[in-house]
């Protein structure tokens, strides 16, 4: 007896999906150029090897290790309470076990996360510029890797409890999340606040008395065409999270595409006007940080709302990004020179809580707020605990000296352009 | 004071589960969804004030 033939549309949903996560990894190489464009050029070559070294460690930790807990098996560990399964932890072979043999659907799901994991590792990178060592790097994007990523990917990807809300207690569809905003940028964006926190602001930053010292990104078209490139990389990201995560048919990818296109320029257009109102010119890195806000945004709604809720949704996330830009680092003292938490943390959580308000499901925003606040009072202390930690084994900032000398110079032994004239820091006062 | 606010974010979170939990009607669960929020944001509140009072002299 011959075996069924495959149905053609599935085979065609699963090139697509393999397709997209190809080029997904654009979205990787624009946050890493922005990143490094927000920098000082004394910082730059550290930075892009740092994302490197990150990106090569988080996945290899997740590939052995973590990977397990995110999995989705038959067998997951699961609790009772109050009548109710609470399933919080995969319970996959380590090491890749049996991998080779997965189904496709669980390979191309292993992609997903690996770029995820990946991404989520940079994040807190870029908010450390000019003090974040590359071996506490690559250490903290172990633990997350190992530790934190495995159990939100499980929870929210893996058939976790999150995922369970809407079977469990009749909230929606669950907590959704197809492009990843709270599973990567909100846990990215978080992270980079644990990190600013324990590590402290660059050195001159504060000064006594004054204002704030700016220290202005050495490269802003690296930053700008940083942003290009993340559009790319982000609208084949949600086209593949809707596949994988909100089981969409590929019929439905075209909305989720122009969505997060409607999304990243409604950002856009707000923070370019914001910047030019406040400041009588637009600002480049700002309005930067409000293209990424509104991608950001995009990675929670585009797979669940209707064009003009994500045009709205950009819209506010454009609006309000360079205003917390501004108040964390005028206001409240936290030196992050990419944004992150603005961008990442902030926008993310916007986007989640959009994503349950323009929802026509009942419920769903509920769904979305037991999301929230499990990545608020439950993935930031833990965060900031396991980095608390690692701190004390391996110090996340370089030493005096080697700040003063640029992390290129510390900690790689050259620039990375040696052939421009240094001029003397005027921050260090 | 940094770590009194990381430790009332945790309250804030299980309180959110507790509303799903204790409360089938869809009015309550959220209010009560939202105060654990809401309980969420002083805390973290008291931790960036720590943060402030705290960033002090080191790094100047």
């Amino acid at each position: 007896m011959t075996q069924p033939a495959p149905s053609p549309m599935i085979e065609t949903t699963f090139a697509l999906t393999l397709l997209l996560l190809l080029v997904a990894p654009l979205a990787i190489a624009g946050v890493a150029l922005i990143n490094t464009g927000l920098g000082r050029s004394r910082s730059a070559a550290q930075s892009l090897l740092g994302c490197l070294a990150i990106l090569s460690t988080s996945v290899l930790a997740f590939a052995l290790v973590g990977a397990a807990f995110a999995a989705s098996t038959g067998a997951d560990h699961v609790f009772h309470l109050f009548g109710k399964p609470w399933n919080w932890a995969g319970a996959g072979p380590l090491f890749l076990g049996g991998f080779a043999a997965a189904p496709a659907r669980t390979q191309l799901a292993m992609l997903f996360e690996l770029l995820a994991v990946a991404l989520v590792a940079i994040i807190p990178w870029g908010s450390g510029a000019d003090r974040f060592r590359i071996p506490a790097g690559t250490a903290s994007a172990v633990l997350l890797a190992i530790l934190v990523f495995p159990l939100l990917a499980h929870w929210t990807w893996g058939g976790g409890w999150l995922a369970q809300l809407g079977v469990n207690f009749s909230l929606g569809a669950g907590f959704l999340d197809g492009g990843g905003a709270g599973t990567v940028h909100v846990l990215g964006g978080l992270s980079a606040l644990a990190v600013v926190w324990i590590a402290g602001p660059r050195k001159g930053k504060f000064p006594r008395e004054g204002l704030s010292t700016a220290m202005p990104a050495h490269n802003a078209i690296y930053v700008l065409f940083g942003c290009l490139l993340a559009l790319v990389g982000w609208l084949a990201w949600n086209m593949a999270g809707s596949i994988l995560w909100l089981n969409a048919a590929p019929t439905a990818l075209p909305l989720t595409a122009i969505n997060t296109l409607l999304c990243a320029a409604a950002a856009l257009v707000a923070t370019f006007t914001v910047t030019r109102v406040r400041f009588g010119k637009p600002d480049a890195s700002l309005c930067a940080n409000g293209w990424l806000a509104g991608l950001v945004t995009s990675s929670a709604c585009a797979g669940l709302v209707p064009p003009l809720a994500a045009l709205f949704a950009g819209l506010v996330a454009g609006v309000i990004t360079p205003l917390l830009v501004e108040l964390f680092e005028l206001a409240l003292s936290i030196d992050d020179p990419s944004g992150a938490i603005s961008v990442h943390a902030a926008a993310g959580l916007w986007g989640l809580a959009a994503a349950g308000l323009f929802s026509p499901q009942q419920g769903q925003f509920l769904a979305q707020l037991i999301g929230i606040t499990t990545l608020l009072g439950f993935f930031l202390p833990l965060i900031y605990l396991i980095f608390k930690i690692l701190n004390r084994v391996l110090p996340l900032r370089v030493d005096p000296d080697g700040e003063r000398l640029g992390m290129d110079l510390h900690e790689l032994g050259g620039g990375a352009y040696p052939e421009f004239v240094v001029h003397r820091d005027e921050s260090y006062r | 004071m940094k770590y009194a606010g990381l430790l009332v974010m945790p309250a804030g979170f299980l309180l959110s589960i507790a509303a799903i939990l204790l409360f089938p009607a869809p009015a309550p669960r959220t209010a009560f969804a939202l105060c654990g929020l809401a309980v969420e944001a002083m805390g973290l509140v008291v931790a960036v004030r720590g943060h402030m009072q705290s960033r002090g002299d080191t790094y100047q």
